[in-house]
């Protein structure tokens, strides 16, 4: 017997959507559907009152209507009335209006928690099923306020019924996701863990999947489901499949559960009990067993299930990655799926395999399947499964097969869908260049990457191959021989101009003893490519010419002739007019010896990241990057700019030097440092305030940030002779510097201390200035920077320029504080200084505003890889979440600023919702870099925000939380 | 979680689409089309999965998706889902919905959009899967109508006799697609809009 009558259905509605089927255009559709909604509104405004009926038949109607794209912006109202109905029906299709047309932000929501809570309290389980869904789907604010504390209740009540159970489960599931503050934790939790032993197999799957959440938040607080979850597991693998009735799925035992519960466990570490670890053990090896046993059905949902429960144990046994005899039997297992006709079976092996790959027990297991792979890649029909495939070349690559892979992914460049090529050419370079034994190799893989995917190669690409081949000298003659040959080609893509541009005028000499190669064919070969290229590339090519200036005196003449033309001296755009002009000058006037030292070879570039990588990081996220070997880097954020010999034109001095050198602070190189003479004028930060005696507001940093709040001079505060009260004043001192660099760092009626700092990777400088605003002298003036002991071996701190113990009235002194950082940290050191003023002995303890989010380092991305790196980030000890009220008016623009003054790159068009902010960076320190997400979503209404912050480390994650969720 | 559960018929014409994230109306027209363009590209005995379009999270999401007959049944989820456990949960609900249907074809989706989201609201419930066994559900769905048929009673009885007699002269709809495996051939079905 059908569930659901169809004769009964309401005759108007029917009539309606035949209408609207029948309209043969888009225009005579909306006509329709424009009279439609004029008929129910003035239904709806009418004087007689609407049985239940019509009603419910109207409702219907503006759903319908709603389906099709149409907005409906009324009535909420007559199904606000329909849903506090006695009536079942009116009550039910009352609800699905409003979950399916009602957003968390409607005003109706206190009207419908009215409905809610009547129907919560009815006893009715039908009733109870329909309110719980309503909270669920729509699950805004206001309800989980009003409901938060009752759904528990429900949820452990012993009279409770099964399907209520189970609802109640999903809805604070939901709850705890909308409004994790407002779900109270407290004595229901362990009951709820209780709920993994019920006789319902469908209470228990819901209970699984609140658990799992919630376990992901407070780990320690459901650490009793581990054992709960491994023993039902281990009732419904050895169960027979008939045992657990309607729940076995084409003959596979309640495969949902199964898989849910595999899940819950992947939220912990293997189980330190022995016998629960066995029992686990023992599960996993008989899910891998029936993998194994020929299939009790044909039908593709008996495999389907069975290897939902199967992928699922083989994440949990990677997760683990404890067992090398289990990792290895599930390499194997998913070998043999990479062969199976299925296509998702193949697409999920590859997935998984991915993750295999990383482990060191099973990376050469996953190794020996290199040629499927490579298979996979030609002869796969379906682009998502090619581009797992791409993924797991890349991730089981080493250096003994790194030339075969680069080979095969070359291969595939050239008939690769558009949308994965970039990233796939990323990944040629990155693994050639990370695998390279002989360098020549690696010029000709990246000529050919250019040659079958120019438009894909970003600049990173060939900035690097530039930086490679000017650092390595047993390649230069080799890849200028190379350029100049892949040059003849008769159509040639800009990026190869460019390297094979740069790299001749650099070079170019080492090959110029061939006659097939001289100086002239050489220039004549360039510019028969300068018209055919954009500004950029003609200006870079203008630099190569005064380089062949200084190579080959021979063609001088030539070269002058060329930017002597009209079309170079006189050209429309600045730049290359520019250059031509300078050029032009410049070999005319400069002598040999002159012209020789302007345009020397480019000195080495410093030893840095390969910019790809950092490139490719943003594209998929840390995880899935393999490390290159830490390299001390120097950071200048336009670096790749400086492989552009156009520095030529600055000015002769940059020339000899790497442009890298800008660093203001000279951070890395020998420091230079200089005590600031007491009342020096200009440049020192706190002069002017005390040249100009009147006593008012200053802004006392002439850099100071606009936001910049300084206290006032000539305030009341009080001298404490307590350090410790003037260390806790302090705390807010800090905060007030997590965003900004620079300001007044503490003052009260008798000195003022400033700050200016500068960080740079995994180092910084603090320059500290001490300002006496009395007009007597302090004597025995010291200081001294202390670390607590759990922060001694974090962060070392050197203090230079011990200052003069007598400091004059009115003056000012200046101390450095170098700092590097060597992992992550908590605490702040604390600065002391003493002094005696009119005798009295001042004593005063200030934190220094020395924070983690200071080495950061920010990183753009793209929305994509955003959300992937942020899903790879998923554990539950990685996410740190806090919800807070807003201190200050918000503001995007103000907030914006400080999330860039916090450090990281704010991610534009990144979030699906406008309003929410996010960004990206990494954290350096010396011993480890450390990825750090994180996501603000302002909710303007309640001046609440949600801080949301995802790192590789637990530690890292909850420090950045805490600073940064005090900023707003 | 399950973002989405979109269900369109081959020309992209939506015919359910319940969302259990909060976007804007325009937005989930959006989705709907591109999704719709995402999947009806596709060939058939490719796989059953692939990365959401940029609307709905981009690669964080997949959508995971069955093709019977003339109708596309998406879901679209994030990684906390197994991609196979969800390929089944379609084949359950789409089976639920032959139950309850007797043969159900897409008009009956399309005229009985009530009934196909009380039987979803059975199976999902606020994006989270709230129960697979089929029996269940439609022990559930059962119990429903028998409940709407009691209230509707003596004082509908006049209305359904009008109704009935009238839908005499509606067009035969066509109920053809059977449910029994995946590929679902319907000889000659009208196009819908």
């Amino acid at each position: 017997m059908p569930a659901v009558s169809k004769g009964d259905g309401m005759r108007g509605l029917a009539v309606f959507i035949s209408d609207i089927r029948n309209c043969k255009s888009k225009e005579a559709e909306i006509k329709r559907i424009n009279k439609e909604l004029a008929n129910i509104r003035s239904k709806f405004k009418g004087d007689k009152a609407l049985d239940g009926y019509s009603k419910k038949k109207y409702v219907c109607k503006l759903l319908f209507i709603f389906l099709l794209g149409h907005d409906i912006d009324f009535g909420h109202m007559e199904a606000v009335n329909l849903l506090s109905s006695n009536r079942y029906t009116e009550k039910q299709i009352g609800y699905l209006f409003i979950s399916v047309l009602v957003n968390s932000n409607s005003e109706l929501i206190r009207l419908i928690n009215n409905g809610i809570k009547n129907d919560l309290a009815s006893r009715n389980p039908t009733f109870m099923n329909l309110a719980l869904h309503c909270i669920a789907n729509v699950g805004s604010r206001e309800m989980a306020e009003a409901f938060t504390a009752d759904i528990p209740k429900i949820l452990v009540a012993g009279d409770t019924m099964d399907s209520v159970k189970q609802s109640a489960a999903l809805c604070l599931l939901r709850l705890n996701r909308t409004s994790p503050d407002l779900v109270p934790m407290g004595e229901w939790t362990s009951r709820v863990v209780h709920l993994l032993n019920d006789q319902h197999l469908g209470v228990v799957t819901a209970a699984t999947s609140l658990i799992t959440t919630l376990a992901q938040k407070n780990p320690e607080e459901f650490k009793t489901s581990v054992s709960l979850a491994v023993s039902r597991l281990s009732r419904i693998v050895t169960s027979a499949s008939t045992d657990l009735q309607d729940y076995t799925y084409y003959f596979v035992p309640a495969p949902w559960l199964s898989v849910k519960l595999l899940r819950l466990l992947q939220c912990y570490p293997p189980p330190e009990d022995g016998a629960v670890r066995g029992r686990l053990t023992e599960c996993l090896e008989t899910i891998l067993n029936k993998a194994q046993e020929p299939p009790k059905s044909k039908k593709v949902q008996h495999s389907n299930a069975k290897n939902a429960v199967l992928f699922e144990a083989i994440s949990l046994i990677i997760h683990h990655d404890s067992e090398p005899n289990l990792l290895v039997r599930a390499c194997n297992q998913l070998g043999q799926f990479l062969q199976h006709r299925e296509t998702n079976l193949r697409y999920l092996a590859l997935e998984s395999m991915c993750t295999l790959a990383s482990s060191e027990f099973s990376h050469e297991a996953v190794k020996t399947h290199i040629e499927t792979v490579i298979n996979a890649l030609k002869t796969e029909r379906d682009v998502s499964v090619r581009q797992r495939a791409v993924d797991l070349l890349y991730a089981m690559c080493d250096r003994s097969n790194a030339q075969q892979i680069v080979a095969e992914m070359l291969n595939y460049l050239e008939t690769a869908d558009y949308s994965i090529r970039e990233e796939i050419v990323l990944k040629v370079a990155i693994l050639a260049e990370k695998y390279a034994v002989d360098y020549t190799w690696y010029v000709d893989t990246i000529l050919n990457l250019i040659r079958i995917a120019g438009d894909y190669v970003s600049e990173e690409v060939w900035y690097r191959v530039i930086q490679i081949v000017i650092n390595r000298d047993d390649v230069q003659g080799y890849s200028a021989k190379t350029v100049f040959e892949a040059l003849q080609a008769p159509a040639c893509h800009e990026n190869l101009v460019k390297v094979g541009g740069y790299i001749l005028g650099e070079f170019g000499n080492l090959i110029a003893g061939d006659p097939r190669s001289s100086p002239l064919i050489q220039f004549n070969l360039l510019h028969s490519k300068f018209h055919l290229c954009s500004v950029p590339t003609r200006a870079l090519l203008l630099s190569t010419y005064i380089k062949f200036v200084n190579l080959f005196p021979e063609i001088k003449a030539t070269i002058q002739d060329v930017l002597r033309s009209d079309s170079q001296l006189r050209n429309a755009d600045v730049e290359l007019q520019q250059r031509a002009v300078e050029y032009l000058r410049l070999s005319s006037i400069a002598s040999t010896d002159i012209l020789a030292t302007v345009l020397e070879e480019m000195p080495p570039f410093p030893e840095r990241e390969s910019s790809i990588l950092t490139k490719l990081k943003k594209k998929k996220g840390p995880g899935k990057v393999p490390d290159v070997e830490e390299t001390k880097k120097e950071r200048n954020s336009d670096m790749n700019g400086s492989t552009e010999p156009a520095s030529v034109n600055s000015s002769a001095v940059t020339m000899s030097t790497p442009s890298t050198s800008t660093d203001l602070l000279g951070l890395g190189s020998a420091p230079v440092l200089n005590s600031v003479a007491p009342s020096s004028a200009g440049g020192s930060l706190l002069v002017d305030v005390f040249s100009d005696n009147s006593p008012a507001v200053a802004s006392l940093a002439p850099s100071a940030e606009e936001n910049f709040t300084s206290p006032r001079i000539g305030s009341t505060d009080v001298v404490s002779d307590d350090p410790a009260a003037a260390v806790h004043d302090a705390d807010e001192l800090v905060d007030k510097f997590v965003c900004k660099n620079n300001g007044v760092l503490f003052e009260n009626q008798l000195m003022q201390i400033g700050l200016k700092s500068e960080f740079r990777q995994n180092l910084g400088r603090m320059y500290i200035f001490y300002g006496n605003k009395t007009s007597n002298q302090f004597q025995s003036f010291s200081t001294a920077v202390i670390c607590q002991d759990a922060l001694k071996t974090h962060i070392l701190l050197h203090l230079f320029c011990i200052v003069d113990p007598a400091v004059d009235g009115g003056a000012q002194v200046q101390q450095i504080l170098n700092i590097e950082c060597v992992s992550d940290f908590m605490e702040a050191p604390i600065l002391n200084i003493q002094f005696r003023y009119g005798g009295a002995l001042q004593n005063m303890s200030v934190k220094l505003p020395i924070t983690l989010n200071k080495f950061f380092q920010p990183t753009e991305m793209t929305s994509q890889d955003f959300f992937q790196r942020w899903k790879q980030l998923g554990a539950p000890q990685q996410e740190v979440q806090k919800i807070f009220k807003a201190k200050h008016p918000m503001d995007t623009e103000v907030t914006k600023a400080k999330i860039i003054g916090f450090g990281v790159a704010l991610l534009d068009m990144v979030d699906p919702n406008p309003s929410n902010f996010t960004g990206a960076g990494v954290i350096h320190t010396k011993n480890i870099q450390v990825g750090c997400l994180l996501r603000l979503e302002p909710n303007t209404q309640a001046q609440m925000y949600r801080l949301t912050l995802r790192t590789s480390r637990e530690t890292v994650s909850q420090r950045l939380c805490e600073l940064l969720s005090e900023q707003f | 979680m399950i973002k989405a559960i979109l269900i369109f018929n081959n020309h992209g014409k939506p015919r359910l689409s319940k969302f259990y994230e909060h976007y804007s109306e325009d937005t989930e027209q959006q989705i709907i089309r591109e999704t719709f363009h995402l999947v009806s590209k596709r060939d058939e005995n490719v796989c059953n999965f692939l990365e959401g379009g940029m609307l709905i999270g981009g690669s964080d999401n997949k959508l995971i998706y069955r093709h019977y007959a003339t109708l596309y049944f998406v879901f679209c989820v994030d990684s906390s889902e197994s991609e196979l456990g969800i390929l089944d949960l379609i084949q359950v609900f789409v089976e639920t919905l032959d139950k309850c249907f007797e043969n159900v074809c897409e008009l009956d989706l399309i005229f009985h959009v009530d009934k196909v989201h009380n039987i979803l609201a059975e199976m999902v419930m606020g994006g989270m899967v709230l129960e697979t066994n089929m029996n269940e559900i439609v022990t559930q769905v059962d119990a429903e109508n028998k409940m709407e048929k009691s209230e509707a009673g003596l004082a509908g009885a006049p209305a359904r006799a009008v109704s009935a007699v009238k839908n005499m002269n509606l067009p035969e709809m066509p109920r053809n697609i059977n449910i029994g495996d995946i590929s679902i051939k319907v000889p000659n079905l009208p196009s819908f809009k």
